[in-house]
């Protein structure tokens, strides 16, 4: 236990502490709770793991929520084949060291076994395809809720999207139709066949997850800190070079100091410049940044004004 | 650095997400992607200016019919607050979003237009505002640059809102002239209102006291979950999970469990498996109790000398969020943060016109958005407290046995 989390409690002893909270403790029990919320609600709740920070900040408070006792779920990790190394290499020592289950579930699979016909050109992203998968998972194991990293900062119509959200058969997601939400109340009843996703982390923003991971030391997979690589300059936005996209004789590839500040697909998620190696450079970047998280590295989205809301309406995460 | 809940009342005519778009853009949270993304949309219009509104509609179906219909969440944050903006549209037909705003907010801010003053659905923002007991108020006095920057106007709409305040019981409220439009008074003081001599919405928004605003007098602990690890080294643990939704515990209270009403004594308290001498509202931790007990997921652990309310027949103001009618006697889930039991509605006493606050005895339904006085009988004991008092122990929701969906918010009382 000690060895998993960073004793930063400790300051909670102190007979001279005012009784608050500051925001990040605030953001942290509410999130406890609501991963509390799912053990208690659902006989088979699942926890979406993708080897990026917001799903190793949800690992992180799994482990506040529930130890000394097992996770109540296993780790989904749904694998489009297209992964930076760096992080399915995190993945899998962070799994051995935490002595959870992990389900891998891979698209290339799914690929294969339901005839699904891929993207083409540049950049071709299975990004779309893990749906299948993720609801392929979600019916093998019986799952009824799954825990997931999405923020409502990060795009509009996740800024709608309740902290219980109810999804039917078809793992869609009909925001006219979401359940009032109140109080910190979370209606998790379903019919079979539904399924509910919970995002305990709603309410964070990019920063406050980079200011939790630098409070509680939080250790990331190296991508996310400034390393040397081949990229493709390709619309304003670096693309690392991979088997997984097309290159043709007339792009330039160069050499750059880059780090990411998501982890997604090889194929769709573009690194920054820099030279931050610490979480205080990268931490300091940010504030003075001037660009949003998915706009800057989501090359997915620039797509139409409403690609998330369609893509949520088909059962994406 | 703390957190600001806080939601916005308004329609769009008053300006409601210009205001909030302007709180965003002027606090530098608007980040040049989001900025293009509705420069590109408002070259579409025709008016051709930039329309910060549009940073807050969020589906398609608002953009289109320029509505906002759910609540959306906007984030940002200063160098002393993080703030957590609820934004709910301002249509009576949208009551119940505005409701289930209003739940977790610690501050309204509700916009009057200068050249209306208090109108219908002011009062209506306000008693909502004080049902939900959202503790403090900002009235937002926009579209100043509309009235000649008048202090008539002003200090007009003050002493008719005092009235509305005072029928209601609102406290601490804070009037501000604005133009969110022009970005006056938002978050710089603007030259425009030399007589003046308040804060700037934003610099309030930074300085309003809340922490103070958290019991912890009356210690609350919904039990949410049961650790135990079944391993031999912890074969005896067995830590109930949940958060403090009110006051303090410490190792060796003399606690009681309801409702079954049986006692013990906090043998230990952990936070993230650390143990501490004494945790508070609103931490997340695990208690354990001397006495192997049976106490499952929906128990309510509270201090012997300070308990709750544990009863069957419960009075409630019910806000009804569901096209369906609710109807006396029919039978219905009630969901008070861990504990769930099943209700029946034994009596609808009358009405409440959320315009203008009167009671109607006669009425023929109860539909979607209204809000009425029942009486709901519970299948087993449920132990609460008058949301007035505590609302975090007095708010439940009420579910449909068959659809599931969240069909009402109770107070109760």
């Amino acid at each position: 236990m000690k060895d998993e989390i960073t004793n930063n409690t400790n300051h909670t002893n102190s007979p001279l502490r005012v009784r608050s909270l500051d925001y990040l403790e605030q953001l942290e029990s509410e999130a406890i709770h609501i991963m509390r919320e799912v053990a208690g609600q659902f006989e088979r709740p699942a926890l979406l793991f993708s080897g990026g920070k917001d799903s190793i900040v949800l690992v992180h408070l799994a482990l506040k929520a529930f130890r000394p006792g097992k996770f109540p779920f296993p780790l989904v990790h749904i694998d489009t084949g297209h992964n930076f190394q760096e992080a399915l290499d995190f993945r899998d020592s962070l799994v051995e060291e935490l002595e959870e289950r992990l389900i891998v579930r891979k698209v290339e699979d799914t690929i294969k076994a339901k005839q699904l016909t891929e993207l083409k050109g540049k950049f071709a992203s299975r990004n779309a395809l893990q749906t299948y998968t993720l609801l392929d998972a979600i019916e093998e194991f019986e799952f009824d809720c799954c825990i997931g990293g999405a923020r409502r900062d990060e795009e509009k119509a996740r800024a709608k999207e309740r902290i219980f959200s109810v999804r039917d058969e078809f793992g869609q997601w009909n925001p006219k139709l979401q359940r009032p939400e109140l109080w910190n109340t979370y209606n998790g009843k379903i019919h079979k066949g539904e399924n509910v996703r919970a995002f305990p982390i709603s309410n964070w923003t990019e920063l406050d997850v980079w200011n939790y991971i630098r409070r509680e030391n939080i250790a990331l997979p190296s991508i996310y800190f400034s390393h040397e690589r081949e990229v493709l300059e390709y619309d304003g936005q670096l693309v690392a070079i991979s088997k997984f996209i097309q290159l043709e004789e007339s792009d330039i590839i160069s050499v750059k100091k880059v780090r990411y500040r998501t982890v997604g697909d090889m194929t769709c998620t573009a690194a920054v410049e820099s030279d931050a190696e610490t979480l205080d450079e990268v931490i300091n970047e940010i504030i003075v940044t001037k660009t949003s998280e998915r706009g800057e590295t989501r090359i997915d989205d620039k797509v139409s004004e409403a690609a998330m809301e369609d893509r949520k309406k088909n059962g994406y995460f | 650095m703390d957190i600001l809940r806080f939601i916005t009342a308004g329609s769009v005519d008053d300006g409601k997400s210009t205001l909030i778009g302007r709180l965003l853009y002027d606090s530098k949270s608007i980040l040049i992607d989001q900025l293009e993304a509705i420069e590109k949309q408002t070259k579409n219009r025709e008016d051709g200016e930039i329309d910060l509104a549009l940073l807050t509609d969020g589906l398609r179906a608002e953009r289109e019919q320029g509505i906002t219909i759910d609540v959306a969440y906007k984030y940002f944050s200063t160098p002393k607050r993080k703030f957590i903006i609820a934004d709910a549209p301002g249509h009576i037909q949208y009551t119940r979003n505005m409701v289930t705003g209003a739940s977790n907010a610690n501050l309204a801010i509700i916009l009057v237009d200068a050249r209306n003053g208090v109108a219908e659905q002011t009062r209506r923002h306000s008693i909502i505002t004080s049902l939900l007991g959202i503790k403090h108020v900002v009235l937002a006095i926009n579209k100043m640059d509309l009235v000649d920057y008048s202090q008539d106007v002003y200090n007009n709409i003050m002493i008719d809102y005092e009235q509305v305040a005072k029928t209601l019981g609102l406290k601490n409220i804070k009037y501000i002239p604005i133009s969110a439009l022009h970005g006056d008074n938002i978050v710089d003081l603007s030259d425009k209102y030399p007589w003046y001599n308040g804060d700037s919405l934003l610099h309030y928004l930074e300085s309003v006291e809340v922490h103070a605003d958290i019991n912890l007098t009356d210690a609350r602990f919904p039990v949410q979950y049961v650790i135990r690890p079944q391993t031999e080294e912890l074969h005896d643990y067995r830590g109930y999970a949940g958060k403090i939704t009110s006051g303090i515990y410490k190792k060796g209270d003399q606690v009681i469990v309801l409702p079954a009403g049986i006692e013990s004594i906090i043998s230990k308290i952990e936070i993230a498996g650390n143990e501490v001498e004494e945790a508070f509202a609103p931490q997340s931790v695990v208690l354990h109790l001397k006495d192997d007990i049976d106490i499952s997921r929906g128990d309510l652990i509270v201090q012997k000398n300070n308990q709750p309310k544990t009863e069957q027949e419960i009075e409630v103001l019910l806000c009804w969020m569901d096209n369906k009618p609710l109807i006396k006697g029919n039978k219905y889930l009630l969901q008070l943060n861990s504990r769930v039991v099943r209700t029946v509605i034994k009596d609808i006493e009358y009405k409440l016109d959320v315009n203008s606050l009167e009671r109607i005895y006669e009425f023929e339904k109860t539909g979607l958005n209204d809000i009425v006085k029942a009486t709901l009988k519970t299948a087993s004991l449920l132990p609460f407290d008058s949301y007035k008092d505590l609302p975090n122990n007095g708010g439940a929701i009420l579910i449909d046995e068959t659809s599931l969906v969240t069909v009402g918010a109770c107070m109760l009382q």
